[in-house]
């Protein structure tokens, strides 16, 4: 399957281009650009892990594509997105937020049923990758979540 | 005209019949207090009455005054409570329409009740014999009373980050056909719909709990299929279970089991009433749950231009009692809706500060101070040939509901589903990298459609579908293009 989370998943994935030109936007908008990865892809899983601080005021979209491919290169079998943030009074929400980055295979979700009397029934949606301790979730080791992931590469 | 304090008529307490303008409802020279709620009335008045005295009329008919003088207003501070008609104006090219500008005082107006406010502001005054006809045109609300209402319940803010949606507009449809499915047939609509790629399915508004689906079998097997196509896709989808009922009683029940089931949102219409919409609001609030209203009926008041309620205040009136939702228009679907009109519609539900614009219908400026945006919604007649229109004149924070549109693909609901994803994915992803897609609409849509056989089906089945009538409701001051 695939993951259908973020503003263009519907779309072929996006080039590196196609990435900065999005980032560029962002930054003409004023807004901060965050990197964040995971590989618990459930959808109420809102923690992804940054990988680095959001980068505010950065000046063009070459600094935000160098992030996307450290994190890449760092971590190609996990979920990567690229979120927008907009911290202007009545926002200070996330504006944009779209993948950049997939596992090389999405198992997907299986869907859990708890039956009850009246026909009523409690769902439960889990990742099956989820099933499998973090770091070893698609396919390949790697430093598990949150043990000292670099930051972002100076530059 | 006499009448202001400084100089009350000597006979203003004698008994018998006074103009309202001399009972001090006209004040020409008032200026309003930051405080008061502030009402632009389009006035119709019959032959032989002045402006002045029908304006006055109705200021005195929308608070203190009856037909003839009473004594006992003298037990009152009497002009702390009457409505003043401070403005009265022609309407340019409408020969015999003025606005009538009327502030009344705060302390007319129980707090936080939207009940009250329209039981004062259109309670009586509409079938006014002095008036031919009667339209309130837009309400400027004082933040001091602003802040005595909850408002929506989550705002687009938060239902954003609760559906994890951001950059795009969200995209819905109403189950079709609007009556007859069974529970079963409809969990199917609903299914395909969402795995398609829609974010939300919804519920029509006279889909309640008829012989042939009750409300409850409705719920069980929609939130099946919900949850079935949140597996599917991995993304979080809704389908706004319709709580509308004929008791409170009754909505709170369906409410409660739409919850229990998990859904993310519940709806009601607007026929309910403002203070079932009110204890709604509150109870979505509680619970956590998004509220959507379908603005059912409100047809039959806002759109004659000379009578009736404009819909502009309406969407206030909606702001405050607290939806996250409402149906706004289309400009470019079936049902009416002037481009200028709509705009200021969304801005009003939108903005934390809403300018004054007679383009747009808007006769006052409306401060919101904090209080959340409420999610416009389009519906009715609107396609995925249609993207860069819609995007153009509706903007991101906005609900865009394909009904037939999608259900009426040649391939399939689900295939529909996803041509109207990829269409507007592909227009925002044309704005963001600076492509003037109003312009280039047609060619972005051609290029996703490349991609995507289901996209290039849906134009080649709609794409020169347009309703092209002339909107009733236009706004009476027309922006001319400056150089």
């Amino acid at each position: 399957m695939r993951i259908t989370q973020g503003t263009f998943s519907y779309l072929p994935d996006l080039s590196d281009d196609e990435v900065a030109a999005q980032i560029q936007y962002a930054i003409d908008q004023g807004w901060s650009i965050a990197v964040e990865f995971t590989d618990d892809p459930h959808p109420r899983n809102f923690l992804w892990d940054m990988w680095g601080l959001p980068m505010f005021d950065i000046a063009d979209a070459a600094a935000g594509l160098h992030e996307v491919r450290a994190c890449r290169d760092a971590y190609p079998e996990r979920y990567i997105r690229v979120n927008a943030y907009d911290a202007s009074l009545g926002r200070q929400t996330t504006a944009l937020s779209f993948i950049v980055n997939r596992p090389s295979r999405e198992p997907g979700f299986r869907l859990d049923r708890q039956e009850g009397s009246d026909r009523q029934i409690r769902y439960s949606l889990q990742a099956y990758a989820a099933q499998r301790p973090a770091g070893e979730r698609y396919g390949r080791n790697e430093t598990p979540n949150g043990a000292g992931h670099p930051g972002p590469a100076s530059g | 005209m006499t009448g202001t304090p400084d100089s009350p008529p000597s006979d203003r307490w004698n008994a018998g019949v006074l103009p309202y303008a001399q009972m001090g409802y006209y004040e020409p020279d008032y200026v309003p207090k930051p405080t008061d709620v502030l009402v632009a009335f389009r006035i119709s008045p019959q032959p032989g009455v002045p402006p002045e005295e029908a304006g006055a009329a109705v200021a005195g008919e929308s608070s203190t005054a009856t037909w003839t003088v009473v004594w006992t207003d003298r037990l009152t501070a009497h002009e702390h409570y009457q409505a003043k008609c401070y403005r009265v104006d022609p309407v340019p090219g409408r020969e015999g329409e003025y606005i009538a500008y009327i502030a009344y005082d705060i302390d007319l107006f129980e707090e936080g009740s939207i009940a009250n406010l329209t039981s004062s502001i259109i309670g009586n005054v509409f079938g006014f014999k002095a008036l031919k006809a009667l339209r309130l045109e837009d309400m400027r609300i004082p933040l001091a009373y602003v802040k005595t209402f909850q408002g929506p319940p989550h705002g687009i803010v938060m239902e954003r980050e609760y559906l994890n949606k951001y950059g795009r507009p969200l995209l819905g449809a109403t189950t079709k056909p609007k009556l007859g499915l069974s529970a079963r047939n409809y969990g199917r609509v609903v299914y395909e719909a969402l795995r398609g790629g829609l974010d939300f399915t919804k519920d029509d508004e006279n889909i309640n709990s008829q012989p042939f689906m009750r409300w409850r079998d409705r719920y069980l097997f929609t939130m099946e299929a919900v949850n079935r196509a949140a597996e599917q896709t991995g993304e979080i989808k809704g389908h706004y279970l319709n709580v509308t009922a004929a008791t409170m009683e009754d909505m709170y029940e369906r409410a409660e089991f739409a919850k229990e089931l998990g859904s993310v949102i519940v709806m009601a219409d607007l026929t309910v009433g403002y203070t079932a919409l009110q204890s709604m609001s509150r109870w979505a609030r509680r619970n956590g749950v998004i509220l959507h209203l379908h603005r059912a009926g409100h047809g039959t008041y806002t759109r004659q231009k000379n009578h009736g309620v404009s819909f502009r205040v309406i969407a206030k009136w909606c702001r405050l009692i607290g939806v996250d939702h409402i149906h706004a228009g289309t400009v470019v679907g079936k049902l009416e809706g002037d481009p200028s009109m709509v705009r200021g519609y969304y801005d009003t539900l939108r903005l934390g500060t809403v300018p004054l614009n007679l383009g747009q219908g808007i006769y006052f400026e409306q401060e919101w101070g904090s209080m959340p945006g409420t999610m416009p919604v389009a519906s009715g007649g609107i396609h995925a040939g249609q993207m860069h229109q819609l995007l153009g004149y509706l903007g991101e924070d906005v609900v865009l509901q394909f009904g037939g549109g999608t259900i009426g693909h040649p391939m399939g609901v689900a295939a529909g589903a996803t041509a109207n994803r990829v269409a507007v994915e592909a227009m925002i992803k044309a704005r963001n990298e600076g492509r003037d897609f109003r312009a280039e609409g047609d060619t972005i849509l051609a290029e996703a459609a490349k991609g995507c056989q289901p996209l290039q089906t849906a134009l080649d089945t709609w794409g020169d579908i347009t309703f092209n009538y002339e909107s009733t409701d236009t706004p009476d001051v027309v922006a001319t293009p400056t150089a």
